[in-house]
């Protein structure tokens, strides 16, 4: 049952239960793997159990001989490399020439069943010449002996450099009367979604190719697929089932869904690839491990005077969004705070180990935690409280960074004031006794990229199309790809609001190359903003189209009417009305059912430097969290028993979902804090499996009090930005800052394992140190 | 090759015969042969809970559980927990209180939570922490999840 919600509109802003929610509690919901397709055969891929290794030979003829075999295929039949981002196509669906990590794809085949696939996999004889592995970052900074890939700058396995200087930092910082530095190591972590990755392909005789697949980018898949396979993207039709989360980890197109479809080409006939937790853990495209070095600057009066940054990124085997996330660990350190003096190097570098890539706030998480700590050291050196730091560099409303980013609305101040009261900030700080804490953390995040993926920058980045017919029922097409977060319910909510009608005569369609127009997809926490944008225009178009019609039945002209609830009426004349079906009817009568079309495309932004749209958006949100921890100075151990989360998302739209993204990601900030990490001996992942990687219990999760505090975005529909990505932020440095605040020490190694508080804690008494105040 | 063995057992309250050939896990028949595809294939080995269902009305996880063992037994998946029309008490709080976002985990915690609340009519936080501490959700960090089934033993909502 929705609750009417506050505010002007009748839908929005509301609690709005998901629309698809009575199909997902009763098991009714389809996802790929519950897909079934006559004859389908099952595929398996192949791993290198080799970090690096040139492959000599590869026999495959005793597994092509095994009866119930369809097909083998190793990596030369679709050599054509691809990757997410344009510029670094460094990816094959199958390894050609060397296999880069343990779990690297080598071969695959399609069989009869399971098992005839798995013995098929053991007869395939590979040849390995093992070349040196590179573990960590540092090993390939400079000119290697064998370069991962050849694109590494100057013969090493750097895949990205980026060096910005705005300003001058050097002057700063010999100006300043305040200077901290964070030396930050965050080990990976990775998504977690609980539905594995799996594909369905089924290549027709009409020349057609059929790929349904968990991922949250439909049309990124759709010209991966098209270009590594060599098929026109008409010729290929995509369908997005329910996804099982993504969190950034089903954005890429990945190998397997295109290894998939070849098997299905090769054998004509329907294939599934479902692979099991190891592959996903192999698969990866997780959270990059990252050592940092954040240095910043104050004056006299408390001002940031400058930041001077350094990222070592360590990406794994493949370029993946890299480029971005080199951009980001930099560009995403600045705001919410004015900073007139930047450096920054980044660097990424290939290692030979799972792929790193985009997840949940993606490139702006580990570098977020290093700023927020330096600028608690700061707010301690300069005898100033965190939140009074904070809030004397706030970027203001209707301004712009340094580097140029455009900042619209903004209601950081507003989270700071909220976080800093109903925490009780000032009576706790510094005075809960040993072993208790509150720390503040501060965050903000695109909402939505303007830099995006796409055939030209002048394309819509999202579009929307409605078609009703005499039924009444809206259907709504669009490629925005539900992962769980709501997107579908806010699409739906946004169409009904806008026509005036019931959300129950909205239906969205499931995602599907072949009928719903383009949109890009989930990541860059750009689905609300984007998408929202380009529902309301096409409802918009519709509901002029209504008006128009109840205008001729009731003799009036359109700009005297108004719509409300099923109904439009004349605005004056309350009583003088149509109901929304006569003037559907009526307008039905000209043209047959009734389309509408809206997109949405950002407006041009950003500098003119190298590397300029980087980051930049349409909006940003906005983020201020406190949590209070309590820590056992006895074993380590500690939990966070409450976290208040403010948080400026514009308007919120649907605050259920607002709020379940919020505890979410809090949830996913914890563990990244507290314990999750991809545990590696060398390269070889030691963690593959959820038992190992843990990610928090149910009893780890804090009471959430949550603080919506933002107000209209000029830009947003109906005044909203993104609240998917930018809540994770904050969660890590108001603990991390917490702990400090509760036993003296910093803690800048992640997770922090209650192994290192003992280890912290010991070490402070040892050195005959309070455990307060520097 | 063993011969397949036919079992003989309730499932959601009906009387089936299944031919179950090898080591095969309840899961497996549940989801392939049998195509009721509501039970979840979400790790294979017991760590997700996404593929819980009742076995003689406890909450067992399929992927473990040998096919050969219901033998004779009662099982009961999400569709035999759901009503013929309609949703149950906790299903419809998990749709009120926005307790399921992707939905994969949403059937295992329906599930279990539906036999903690035939035990424990009327649990505290912990127990129902406690119940539920076997099922992941990595969408919505546990809290709506908990109010969904603290909501349902209310009986209002």
């Amino acid at each position: 049952m929705a609750t009417p919600p506050p505010g002007p509109y009748r839908i929005l802003g509301g609690r709005i239960p998901y629309v698809e929610g009575p199909l997902k509690v009763t098991g009714r919901a389809e996802y790929t793997d519950d897909i079934q397709r006559p004859g389908m055969l099952v595929g398996r891929v192949l791993r290198s159990p080799w970090p690096h290794a040139r492959l000599r030979s590869i026999d495959t003829s005793a597994a092509r001989a095994l009866p119930g075999v369809f097909a083998v295929l190793t990596g030369e039949k679709y050599p054509t490399p691809f990757g997410v981002l344009p510029i670094t196509h460094d990816e094959t669906a199958i390894a050609v020439g060397k296999a880069r990590y343990i779990g690297d794809i080598i071969a695959a085949v399609a069989a009869m069943d399971e098992r005839t696939a798995e013995r098929a996999l053991s007869l395939i004889r590979v040849d390995f010449e093992p070349l040196p592995e590179y573990a960590d970052p540092r090993m390939g900074v400079d000119k290697v002996s064998e370069p991962i890939h050849a694109r590494g700058l100057l013969g090493s396995n750097i895949q990205k450099e980026v060096v910005q200087h705005f300003g001058n930092v050097d002057a700063a910082f010999a100006q300043a009367a305040f200077r901290a530095r964070v030396r930050g190591n965050f080990a990976g972590v990775t998504h977690a979604f609980t539905e594995p990755l799996v594909t369905i392909a089924e290549a027709t005789p009409d020349g057609r190719l059929t790929v349904w697949s968990a991922t949250q980018v439909p049309h990124y898949l759709h010209r991966a697929l098209s270009e590594v396979l060599g098929l026109p993207m008409h010729r290929i039709r995509v369908i997005k089932p329910e996804v099982g989360g993504g969190f950034g980890g089903k954005s890429d197109p990945l190998p397997h869904e295109i290894v998939c479809a070849a098997l299905s080409l090769e054998t004509g006939r329907p294939v599934k690839i479902l692979f099991d937790r190891e592959d996903v853990f192999y698969t990866n495209h997780g959270r990059h491990p990252t050592q940092n070095e954040v240095r910043i600057a104050l004056n006299a009066s408390g001002q940031i005077v400058g930041y001077d940054i350094d990222a070592l990124i360590d990406g794994g085997a493949w370029s993946s969004f890299g480029t971005v996330t080199t951009y980001y660990n930099g560009v995403l350190a600045m705001g919410p705070y004015r900073v007139p003096n930047f450096r920054y190097r980044g660097r990424r570098v290939y290692t030979t180990k799972p792929p790193s890539g985009a997840m949940r706030a993606h490139g702006g998480t580990n570098i977020r935690y290093s700023v927020e700590v330096a600028l608690d050291m700061l707010a301690e050196q300069s005898g100033t409280d965190p939140f009074d730091l904070r809030d004397r560099n706030a970027l203001p409303p209707n301004s712009k960074t340094v580097n140029e980013f455009r900042i619209t609305s903004t209601s950081f101040r507003r989270c700071l004031s909220a976080a800093r009261e109903k925490s009780g900030w000032d009576q706790k700080f510094r005075r809960l006794p040993f072993g208790r804490g509150v720390g503040l953390g501060c965050g903000f995040y695109i909402s939505g990229s303007n830099s995006p993926i796409h055939f030209t920058p002048k394309m819509p980045q999202s579009t929307v199309h409605l078609k009703v017919d005499m039924d009444g029922g809206i259907a709504v097409h669009s490629m925005q790809a539900d992962i769980g977060q709501g997107s579908n319910t806010l699409l739906a909510a946004i169409v009904a609001e806008v026509v005036g009608v019931d959300l129950a005569r909205v239906h969205v369609q499931r995602v599907d190359s072949d009928v719903s127009p383009i949109d890009l997809g989930s990541y860059s926490s750009r689905v609300t903003f984007m998408m929202g944008n380009a529902a309301r225009a096409a409802a918009e178009e519709l509901r002029s189209q209504l008006v128009r019609a109840a205008a001729g039945l009731l003799d009036r002209s359109p700009e005297t009417l108004e719509v409300v609830h099923e109904r439009i009426q004349e605005r004056d004349h309350p009583e003088h009305g149509v109901a929304f079906l006569e003037a559907l009817h009526r307008a039905m009568e000209t043209t047959g059912a009734l389309t509408a079309s809206g997109s949405y495309n950002s407006s041009p932004m950003g500098g003119t430097f190298k590397g300029a749209r980087a980051g930049t958006a349409p909006a940003y949100s906005f983020a201020a969290y406190v949590a209070e921890v309590e820590v056992d100075g006895e074993t380590g151990e500690y939990r966070v028993p409450k976290i208040w989360a403010a948080f400026d998302c514009g308007r919120p739209l649907n605050r259920l979902a607002v709020e379940g993204q919020i505890e979410g990601s809090i949830h996913m900030g914890l563990g990244q804090v507290m314990g999750e990490s991809m545990n590696y001996r060398g390269t070889r992942l030691f963690n593959p499996s959820l038992l190992e990687y843990k990610i928090p219990m149910p009893q780890q999760m804090p009471e959430v009090e949550i603080l919506l505090v933002g107000e209209d975005d000029p830009e947003g529909p109906f005044g909203a930005k993104e609240a998917g990505e930018g809540p994770l932020i904050a969660t890590l440095p108001a603990v991390g800052n917490a702990l400090y605040d509760a036993v003296g020490v910093r803690f800048t190694d992640l997770p922090i394992t209650p192994d290192k508080v003992l280890k912290g804690i010991d070490q402070r008494r040892l050195e005959g140190r309070s455990w307060k105040g520097g | 090759m063993p011969s397949p063995d036919l079992l003989r057992f309730r499932l959601n309250g009906q009387p089936v015969e299944v031919a179950c050939e090898g080591p095969r896990v309840l899961l497996d028949l549940v989801r392939e042969d049998l195509n009721l595809t509501g039970t979840k294939r979400g790790c294979d080995l017991g760590t997700c809970g996404c593929c819980a269902v009742l076995l003689d009305g406890r909450p067992t996880l399929s992927c473990l559980t040998l096919a050969r063992l219901v033998d004779g037994r009662d099982v009961t998946t999400i569709e035999g927990i759901t009503p013929a029309s309609g949703l149950s008490p906790i299903q419809q709080a998990f749709v009120d209180r926005g307790a399921t976002q992707c939905g994969f985990c949403t059937p295992g915690f329906i599930v279990t939570a539906t036999a903690l609340l035939r035990d424990h009519p009327r649990p505290s936080r912990d127990e129902i922490e406690r119940a539920i501490s076997g099922n992941l959700c990595r969408c919505t960090g546990y809290r709506k999840i908990v109010e969904a089934i603290e909501v349902a033993s209310r009986g209002s909502p």
